[in-house]
């Protein structure tokens, strides 16, 4: 396991709560790394790091776990650079190189090289996975690609931020400026100190290109979606939509067919069902054969976040698994 | 389409009512309503008066009314609704002093679209406005082209629209 943040510590705890067959054979944050083929000690590992020390030894860098360590799976969970998706695109390039399956929670390297590092999985036999990286909690990969099985998607709409669902709904419920409802989502740990990814809608926009180049197999960037946030929004704006029972939400939009791709503030009926509340994701997805089907459910949090990663997991050792 | 309301007198003779509603069906047509009143005043005893409301292609109304006076209809009351198709869209931004009148004007002379609704808050003078702007138009089409001249204007002014989910066309 490449990471140990916030989805690193929770994929931890989960593992010490539940058998789930799986064993850590090493594990690394930023500045260390801690190789130990017969199972880390993750409950000593959490104690570390909680007291605020690195996971292992600061001669054992990410890259030689990467590189030497003994694993069938990667887990990569480090933090996310969208402008180059380094480290973690090299992490998974060289496990996939190596022949390791990898399992990812990292928005960078799947919005920005998905076909390629398909490409490299396939070409190695080994599974490429990354269920974490939208909608939290929410099993949209797998549903995706089993439950729709046969269906043809035709339009994506979904809340896929929950720092400015927050922010919106808080203004919504308590007529709070913008700045107000930040200020108390910061307080509440919704929102980061600079929140700017989330409030000018580009994390829901990422979030958008990579189930967009997952569903239709595309090769959206980044620059092809229509992006407006909602630190423009008033609680005026909010009121006078409610005149007509509807309120505002971030919305992400993909319809190929008619060359949509965007994320923008939107005016919404209240009792539609995108319409939830809070931190809470949601997804709509319209099908030719399904109907139109939609998704609720947490869209980040440590053992959310986890629950997607282990899924993935699991799938893996139950189909791939050598020996399975 | 254009959704026209009228108020017609004919003899009530049988089979008169058909006759007299036969034309609109001819001229392309729809009748969405019907109202037939009988607490009519008694002097005109042979008469009846009824009240029907019609979706018509465009261009096409002078005929269906002469249409109807062949039929011995005498039209009394004639009211058109040109524009069936109703849109609201939030809009932020320095909405009165970047002009207003020439926002809605824009709309207005497409010839296709009106503004008929404006609502707007206004908190204090540096700070952007809020309004709720409603858009009437003559056919699904012309609201999305409608729209597409408010987003125009809007780039050209910086002010935020905000349109609604899953309404366009």
């Amino acid at each position: 396991m490449i990471g140990f943040g916030t989805v690193g510590q929770g994929i931890a705890s989960v593992l010490m709560r539940k058998d789930l067959g799986l064993t850590i054979t090493a594990i690394a944050d930023s500045r260390s790394g801690l190789m130990r083929d017969d199972g880390v000690d993750l409950a000593g590992v959490l104690e570390r790091k909680r007291g605020g020390f690195v996971v292992g030894d600061v001669g054992i860098s990410p890259m030689d776990v990467v590189k030497r360590g003994e694993y069938d799976l990667l887990v990569e969970v480090s933090p996310t650079n969208i402008q180059t998706a380094e480290p973690a695109a090299t992490f998974i390039r060289e496990a996939i190189s190596r022949g390791k399956h990898v399992v990812s929670s990292n928005k960078g390297p799947i919005a920005l090289h998905l076909k390629e590092l398909r490409r490299a999985a396939l070409s190695h036999g080994v599974q490429l996975r990354y269920e974490a990286t939208v909608c939290g909690a929410i099993p949209i990969m797998h549903v995706l690609e089993e439950g729709l099985r046969g269906n043809s998607v035709k339009s994506l709409h979904g809340v896929l931020n929950g720092t400015s669902n927050f922010i919106l709904t808080r203004m919504a419920e308590e007529g709070l400026t913008y700045d107000q409802a930040l200020a108390e989502a910061r307080e509440m740990g919704v929102a980061e100190a600079d929140p700017t990814y989330d409030v000018k809608g580009i994390d829901a926009a990422i979030k958008l290109v990579i189930l967009s180049n997952t569903i239709w197999e595309t090769d959206l960037r980044l620059e092809d979606v229509v992006v407006t946030g909602i630190d423009q929004i008033t609680p005026d704006a909010i009121r006078l939509s409610e005149d007509e029972d509807a309120t505002i939400r971030l919305i992400a939009e993909a319809i190929p067919e008619r060359g949509i791709c965007r994320v923008t503030p939107r005016l919404i009926p209240r009792n539609h069902p995108l319409v939830v509340n809070g931190t809470l994701n949601a997804i709509t997805l319209t099908t030719d054969l399904a109907g139109a089907l939609t998704f609720v459910g947490k869209g980040a949090g440590s053992i959310e976040t986890a629950s997607a990663v282990i899924g993935d997991i699991l799938h893996i050792k139950e189909r791939y698994a050598r020996g399975a | 389409m254009v959704q026209v309301s009228m108020k017609l007198e004919m003899s009530d003779t049988p089979g008169q009512l058909v006759r007299a509603l036969k034309p609109v069906s001819d001229t392309g047509g729809n009748i969405i309503a019907v109202i037939h009143q009988r607490e009519e005043r008694r002097e005109k005893k042979d008469i009846i008066s009824v009240q029907i409301v019609v979706e018509l292609p465009e261009g096409r109304l002078e005929e269906l009314l002469a249409r109807m006076r062949d039929q011995g209809v005498s039209i009394q009351r004639l009211g058109t609704q040109r524009l069936l198709h109703r849109r609201s869209l939030i809009m932020i931004g320095h909405i009165m002093h970047t002009d207003l009148t020439d926002t809605v004007d824009r709309i207005d002379k497409t010839g296709f679209a009106e503004v008929s609704e404006l609502e707007m808050i206004m908190p204090a003078i540096s700070e952007p406005s809020s309004a709720r702007i409603t858009i009437r138009a003559t056919s699904a089409e012309s609201m999305d082209r409608a729209v597409e001249v408010l987003r125009e204007v809007a780039r050209e002014k910086d002010i935020l629209v905000i349109e609604p989910l899953g309404e366009e066309s």
